[in-house]
């Protein structure tokens, strides 16, 4: 309960920032313009996806590590408190995951309503990019929150290590998963590729995309492992399952670290 | 001349057109006289029509060797029993009509079949419904033939088990109409046909094609559905046909093709849908073709232009939400152009706004020929990585077939 408490003070600060509702407001512009120009059809959808894979990791780890940095006093001063130290990081990481996470779902949510296209286009697609939004936001906020506190005493270290593990997930990854389908090609490296693209959050998100919106593509490849993964209940429910992985593990290890941290 | 002199002249003319306008009608019936329908048709002149009362009929090798109008009432089934052919028409102008016809012999020696036609001519094959027969209705050398409103379904599991749902071979002027073909090999099958008109036809299921169409020159088929496939539709070896109004969906695999164009020249394809495919249309060694005013929608790849393939024309099509939108596996492109289309993937703007894109569209992506290349790279779809890649490669075309653009891309859907 002292971590709902904490919560509602964070949630408050956060709001008098204003900042939180100037991210929502991004998510709302891109998704009405999106939506505009793509005629509410699956080109809106895929192209709101696009968005969200790029932004939200990227917003996700920097803020999670600067919010830590910008509430140090605040966070020692509840510290002095009666209050356990699990409870306190539960507070505070919900305190931004969850408006972040509210942010981008209202923001992309609300077109969808007044442009009628929740009726018109496929409901199950909408649900699956709130909601993998949403598990991005959770995700890379603990990913901040983790390199916040693993160089809590450096915040250029912290937000550099961010920056850097961003376009390492983002962009370095996937060169070197090109690199080597060229280099190894003639082997039969799909099961190899496929843990790979799931060893990486962004790839993850990007695979479940790819499952809903581009299935015809991925079915008209000719390996039999790549078809019995996307073609099954198996390809979502793996990716789900490593997505939660994903999830949890920085935040267990954020968690201990808080725990233990001398502040 | 009085009205009175003529009656007499009106009863002789009555007299003599009598004996041909009347038609006996033999009724077969499980507690009738006759309860074969063999021995009904034995016993009919030509011109009459042997009625079926409901019931199952076991029987088969049925020879319709004169011309008759074969009618069903009610559930009047005829059944094979895996035995034979079921009925083989060998007389013109018969007619067989609301009649059930189930079970006909599988085998590789012969095409056994619910209903052969074999050199009889302007048959007329209405509203039959066909279950689990090796060949549906099979059609040889026959002229003027109509198949209309058929029901016709298999569920035999293998392509070597199974035939084709209606199977033209060495035809001419047929009319194929409303149809509905599943769980057969191909669905449709022509073979050396001249002018078939083929439409409103659905074919879906199939273990091979929806249809396959071969040496089967002049033909048109429009507003038929073809879906969910195993290979989709291959079209080979014709010169002008003229494809109109289709609908090709959910066609999923390696193979599978929404429609498959081989050694195609001078033909229309307008005003089709190709939606939900791997491949939504597939173009090898096919030339001076018309594509236009189609809909291309979230298929993997819209267009598979093989660079044997030449001064085909794509006009005014709408290319949306596919994966890949046009993917080719050389860097010539032989006079294939691609003019005034919807691409959705476009990213140029249009300054003076007359709905023209100000800047040439390349729809083949970079990517595209990555994942030719090297297929397992096809996991990299929609990366950033990918993204950028394509950016550069859009800016100098290095890899990517340089004429291959849309001079002319459209602002909005055209269709």
């Amino acid at each position: 309960m002292k971590a709902l408490t904490i919560l509602k003070y964070q949630w408050k600060d956060l709001l008098r920032g204003k900042w939180i509702v100037g991210y929502g407001l991004i998510y709302l512009l891109i998704a009405d313009a999106m939506i505009r120009f793509g005629n509410a059809g699956p080109k809106a959808m895929l192209s709101i996806s696009n968005i969200m894979l790029l932004l939200i990791p990227l917003v996700g780890m920097i803020y999670g590590a600067l919010y830590l940095y910008q509430s140090r006093e605040f966070t020692e001063l509840l510290l002095a408190q009666p209050i356990d130290r699990p409870s306190l990081f539960w507070g505070l990481f919900g305190g931004l995951a969850i408006p972040l996470a509210l942010a981008f779902a209202l923001g992309t949510a609300i077109p969808m309503i007044y442009t009628g296209m929740i009726v018109t286009a496929n409901l199950q697609s909408i649900l699956l990019i709130l909601m993998l939004g949403i598990a991005l936001t959770l995700l890379f906020t603990g990913l901040g929150f983790w390199f916040g506190l693993k160089f809590f005493e450096d915040r250029v270290k912290g937000l550099g290590f961010a920056l850097v593990s961003w376009l390492f997930l983002a962009v370095l990854y996937d060169g070197l998963i090109l690199l080597a389908v060229f280099a190894f090609g003639d082997y039969p490296i799909e099961k190899p590729m496929l843990a790979l693209a799931l060893a990486n959050p962004i790839d993850l998100a990007r695979i479940t995309v790819l499952l809903e919106f581009d299935i015809s593509a991925l079915m008209g490849y000719t390996g039999a492992v790549f078809n019995r993964f996307f073609g099954s209940m198996l390809g979502i429910s793996v990716a789900l399952s490593c997505l939660m992985l994903w999830l949890g593990i920085p935040l267990w290890r954020s968690q201990r670290q808080f725990e233990k941290k001398d502040f | 001349m009085k009205l009175i002199t003529k009656i007499p002249l009106i009863l002789v003319g009555l007299l003599l057109i009598a004996p041909l306008s009347y038609a006996a009608q033999i009724t077969v019936s499980k507690d009738g006289e006759i309860t074969s329908i063999q021995q009904g048709i034995d016993q009919a002149q030509p011109g009459d029509t042997v009625l079926v009362k409901e019931g199952r009929y076991v029987e088969y090798d049925i020879r319709i060797n004169k011309r008759i109008t074969l009618l069903g009432e009610g559930e009047a089934i005829i059944d094979g029993d895996n035995q034979g052919f079921v009925v083989v028409v060998e007389a013109d102008s018969t007619v067989i009509k609301d009649i059930e016809v189930h079970n006909s012999k599988a085998g590789f020696m012969d095409d056994y079949a619910g209903i052969e036609v074999d050199g009889a001519h302007n048959v007329r094959i209405e509203g039959v419904r066909l279950v689990d027969n090796f060949f549906g209705i099979y059609l040889a050398k026959s002229q003027g033939t109509v198949l209309k409103n058929n029901h016709i379904t298999a569920s035999r599991q293998r392509e070597t088990n199974s035939g084709n749902g209606i199977h033209l071979w060495y035809t001419k002027d047929v009319e194929i109409l409303d149809n509905y073909v599943a769980g057969h090999r191909d669905g449709l099958y022509f073979e050396f046909v001249e002018g078939a008109f083929i439409a409103g036809n659905e074919s879906e299921n199939n273990i091979r094609y929806g249809i396959h169409f071969m040496y089967s020159d002049n033909c048109r088929y429009e507003r038929n559905t073809f879906r969910d496939n195993g290979g989709g539709v291959a079209v080979m070896y014709t010169s002008n046909v003229e494809i109109v109004d289709n609908h090709f969906a959910d066609n999923w695999g390696s193979s599978a093709y929404g429609m498959l164009l081989k050694e195609i020249n001078r033909s229309q394809v307008t005003g089709n849908t190709f939606t939900n495919n791997s491949v939504g249309l597939y173009m090898e060694a096919s030339s001076r073709n018309n594509v236009e005013g189609n809909q291309f929608n979230q298929n993997g790849w819209a267009v598979q232009l093989m660079a044997n393939s030449t001064d085909n024309e794509f006009h005014k099509n709408n290319f949306v939400a596919n994966s890949f939108e046009v993917s080719t596996n050389s860097r010539m492109n032989y006079s294939n152009n691609f003019d005034k289309n919807y691409w959705s993937q476009y990213e140029g703007y249009d300054l003076n706004r007359d709905g023209v894109g100000d800047v040439p569209h390349r729809p083949v992506r970079l990517f595209s020929i990555l994942v030719e290349k090297q297929p397992q790279s096809l996991l990299l779809l929609r990366s950033l990585l990918v993204d950028l890649l394509d950016a550069a490669e859009k800016f100098m075309p290095v890899l990517t077939p340089e004429t291959l653009l849309d001079s002319k891309p459209q602002m909005e859907p055209v269709l």
